[in-house]
């Protein structure tokens, strides 16, 4: 019993973190119907930009701060420079995700290299910043308390900035319809753009809290919470931000539990289970809506 | 046996009833027309009868045999096929590749036989070949055989579309809006084609704006508004159908020669 | 806006009527050249640089029949590499089989794990697909390292030997290893052409100009997105059992990340997408460049992401991948049965080039 219930307290805080990531993936795809591949590597980068800025003698938070700029900056420049362009020429869907595929391998690369940051692992600063609590036999860390609530109140921000805000106004009515939202004087390059921001934020914020759990960064790590944040994404279906939101709790529990019963083997593949799973039965997740097309 | 017989079919979509209680038939041999404002279900009626959409009621027989629930690859292989109502050709594939792809149903050697080029190959990948080169000579394409199909002027890719349903080997050809974009001299080609097409035993089931081509080309007419069928008979009864007129004021409304 | 206007004296039409017209002369002088390497005492490394840079052409035609014919983007080829060399080794060295069987077991349980992640690909496609792909990659990647009873985990496999036939070992030095991926390069390149110029490859590529059609004109598209990854997972099988042979006689799950499927996806993308002499040009591009700019070892894999990037900006269709100005190529009997109805098209060997020309309609 025990035993199951610390599953649910580590799957909870780890799949708060997911549906930070998540969410990144949800709303470049509301936006742009468009899986952005890269966005696992802005994880990463996230993680070893507050090593790099704690390695330069910055405070954790200042670093964490940083790092949360640096990687909203860099995903906005993934989209200006790389995928804006593409839309302009209309280019085949195809070109799109080779290029997400290209960015997620230049930046994953980039971290790997020698007189970079080395392939090797990392140790990175810990979030236990105050202990742990003990409850019977259970012990919850603080890095997973501060993962967990960290994660709702940017969730429930990020809510409330698309659903009462006239930003927010904007990026639904450039969801549902980007003629129309340009018709109506909005700039929806900025739009996406700010939408490529917050998720490249929200990335780093996930990377930090993630990290600060493990303690450990490796350049790869992008690839593998990518995979599980996208099938989140999708569990919840995909362009629904509280569906993320569910999809992270349900990757992030399943994983723990699976871990616990089933041994650490089989952690990883869990999310890609999963995902083939809502993929053959309900493409478009636990809330997403099906669209009509006209034939 | 009616050769197509579609009775009381409603396709509903959600909310929206896209097609309420339609019944029609088509005789073997007929130029039959389906004519009404926009929206008024017209296409919906062919994404039923080709298997896009699953019909929420009603039933439809061709030649005898059920089409509900059949895949729109069964019904090619029954002997329907379409065009659409924008050209949705193979850009990047040749002309003759285009209407290849029409004989594909009809071709019987299989993943193998092409591997191996064995003798059922050399023989059907002949005929078909021929087969398509015939139909682009008899539709005017044949200079066109090599060239890319995204390449070709609009009415050329609207006649490619209707050589490569020709390949099919249908027996009933349902074509949508053929007559859009052409200008009257590509539009008398037309209504010379779709009537030759009828004199080689193709039978037709036309979606049409263009009145002129509709009056002079049908046997039947069929109108639909919203969904439903407000009128029926042959070109002189609907021209003089007080519904009709009042289904179109406020939309499109061209004279039609007699 | 399409670019295949292709005027009649442009230079591309000029030079791919030219090299048709004299193709069985260019093939039997590559022919020679390419058999003759073996022969003309080249160095270790010559020989190893024109070995790998057939195997990727391989692996590149391989890969080309999922992307470039039927326009499935697959990220987890490395998956299929890994299950050939695996398959083929551990016949070797834990049964004991000759190289030969071994090759051909793997490429075919390589075809038989292709057909399972097909399935999937009746329901999805598009990133969705590529996405699944990507997460089999990773779990092969994870079988391999984790089922240490069968596949040795992260240690890898050791002393897999060389082919031999009738006595003969095929090594690096005697030019063997090169002769083998030289005649299944060679091989496959036959296969794939015949595949493409028949009702299966029009399907193929019905499919991924608009699938939709495709079904409406009667394709099983099902059916043939299964094969599609039936055919490119046992080419790649069969690469990979070379593989494995090759790599002093040691295979190991590292040789087989994320990296190489991304190495083999862009000998595609950048070579040229759909066309055989894409991958030729892609695999010596992408063999050739780290050994000519060795002091960019390290960021060998950046500029690959980099590539990758400016291609689909710039030249979408890759490097080689221009469309083809030659005719359909009919068969000799379509030929002989054209001739016989006065349809044979000589004298329209060439796409028209612009605006609306003169014809006749209603020939009888």
């Amino acid at each position: 019993m025990e035993a199951f219930l610390v599953a649910i307290i580590n799957g909870l805080a780890l799949g708060m973190a997911y549906a930070l990531i998540a969410v990144g993936y949800s709303m470049v795809f509301g936006v742009l119907r468009l899986i952005n591949f890269s966005h696992g590597t802005i994880y990463a980068f996230g993680a070893y930009m507050v090593y790099f800025f704690v390695s330069l003698k910055f405070g954790l938070f200042p670093a964490i701060l940083l790092s949360i700029i640096s990687s909203g900056l860099l995903a906005l420049l993934i989209d200006k420079v790389a995928l804006e362009p593409l839309r302009k020429k209309e280019s085949i869907p195809i070109a799109t995700l080779i290029t997400t595929v290209g960015v997620s391998f230049i930046i994953q690369n980039f971290l790997s290299i020698e007189y970079i940051f080395t392939s090797e692992k990392k140790g990175f600063p810990s979030l236990n910043l105050f202990g742990s609590i003990i409850i019977g036999n259970i012990t919850i860390q603080s890095s997973q308390i501060i993962m967990f609530f960290v994660a709702i109140v940017l969730l429930a921000i990020l809510t409330f900035l698309v659903n009462k805000t006239k930003l927010g106004l904007a990026m639904r009515a450039t969801e549902q319809n980007i003629k129309a939202a340009k018709l109506m004087g909005i700039d929806v390059n900025s739009v996406i753009s700010f939408t490529f921001f917050i998720g490249g934020a929200s990335a780093a914020i996930a990377g930090a809290l993630i990290s600060g759990y493990y303690q450990i960064i490796s350049p790869t790590m992008g690839s593998l919470i990518g995979l599980k944040a996208f099938s989140a994404a999708v569990v919840g279906g995909i362009g629904v931000l509280y569906g993320s939101v569910v999809g992270g709790l349900v990757v992030g529990v399943s994983e723990c539990i699976a871990a616990q019963y089933l041994g650490s083997n089989v952690r990883d593949p869990m999310a890609f289970v999963i995902l083939i799973i809502i993929l053959l039965i309900k493409p478009t997740g636990l809330f997403g809506k099906k669209g009509i097309s006209k034939v | 046996m009616k050769f197509l017989r579609v009775k009381n079919i409603t396709m509903q979509f959600g909310g929206l009833l896209a097609v309420d209680n339609l019944s029609f038939h088509v005789d073997k041999g007929e130029i039959v027309s389906l004519i009404g404002p926009n929206g008024a279900g017209k296409t919906t009626v062919f994404n039923v009868l080709t298997g896009v959409y699953k019909v929420t009621a009603g039933s439809m027989e061709f030649k005898g045999e059920k089409l509900e629930g059949k895949t729109p690859q069964e019904i090619v292989a029954l002997g329907i096929s379409r065009t659409f109502q924008n050209p949705r050709l193979f850009p990047k594939m040749r002309v003759i590749e285009n209407v290849l792809i029409g004989t594909h149903i009809r071709t019987k050697y299989n993943f193998f036989d092409g591997l191996l080029r064995t003798k059922r190959f050399q023989y059907e990948e002949a005929e078909k070949t021929v087969r398509a080169i015939k139909i682009l000579e008899s539709i005017g394409l044949y200079e066109y055989m090599n060239s890319y199909a995204g390449s070709l002027p609009y009415g050329a890719q609207r006649k490619l579309e209707i050589a490569r349903a020709m390949a099919t080997d249908a027996e009933l050809l349902l074509l949508d809006e053929p007559a859009a974009g052409m200008n009257p001299t590509e539009t008398e080609e037309l209504l010379r084609f779709i009537r030759e097409l009828r004199d080689r035993g193709f039978t037709i089931l036309l979606i049409e704006h263009d009145m002129k081509v509709v009056m002079n080309i049908s046997d039947r007419i069929y109108v639909l508004d919203h969904g439903k069928l407000i009128a029926h008979g042959t070109p002189n009864e609907i021209v003089n159908n007080q519904r009709v007129i009042e289904a179109y004021l406020g939309g499109e409304r061209k004279h039609a020669k007699n | 806006m399409n670019k295949t206007n292709i005027g009649k004296n442009s230079l591309l039409y000029n030079l791919e009527h030219f090299f048709d017209r004299y193709k069985v002369i260019f093939a039997v002088v590559f022919g020679i050249a390419a058999f003759s390497v073996p022969f003309l005492g080249l160095s270790r490394v010559t020989l190893r640089l024109l070995t790998m840079i057939s195997l990727y052409t391989m692996l590149g035609m391989g890969l080309n029949v999922l992307i470039g014919y039927t326009g499935q983007v697959s990220l987890g080829h490395a998956g299929f590499y890994a299950i050939g060399a695996y398959v083929c080794a551990l016949l070797q060295v834990d049964a004991g089989w000759s190289f030969w069987p071994a090759l051909l077991a793997g490429g075919i349980f390589s075809a038989f794990v292709g057909f399972l992640l097909g399935l999937p690909s009746m329901r999805l496609s598009g990133t969705y697909l590529s996405i699944v792909t990507l997460g089999f990659g990773e779990v092969v990647l994870m079988i391999l390292k984790q089922w240490e009873s069968v596949t040795y985990g992260n240690y890898g496999i050791r002393n897999i030997p060389k082919p031999k036939l009738f006595g003969f070992t095929f090594d690096l030095q005697n030019g063997g290893f090169y002769i083998i991926i030289l005649v299944l390069t060679i091989l496959t390149g036959i296969f794939c052409t015949l595949i493409r110029n028949s009702k299966t490859g029009r399907a193929f590529l019905a499919i991924k100009e608009d699938e939709f059609a495709a079904i409406m004109m009667g394709i099983n598209t099902s059916k043939y997105k299964i094969l599609a990854f039936v055919i490119s997972a046992f080419i790649t099988g069969i690469a990979g059992g070379f593989y494995s042979v090759i790599n002093n006689g040691y295979i190991e799950p590292t040789n087989f990340t994320f990296n190489i499927s991304v190495l083999m996806l862009s000998v595609v993308i950048v070579g040229g997408l759909g066309t055989i002499r894409g991958m030729v040009c892609g695999a010596a591009l992408l063999i050739l460049f780290p050994e000519v700019f060795r002091f960019l070892q390290q960021w060998r894999f950046v500029i690959y992401g980099v590539l990758l990037v400016l291609m689909m900006q710039f030249r979408p269709q890759g490097i080689l991948g221009w469309q083809s100005t030659l005719p359909y190529r009919l068969t000799k009997q379509t030929r002989k049965e054209l001739e016989k109805l006065n349809l044979l098209p000589d004298e329209v060997k060439t796409p028209k080039a612009q605006g609306r020309g003169e014809y006749e309609i209603f020939k009888g």
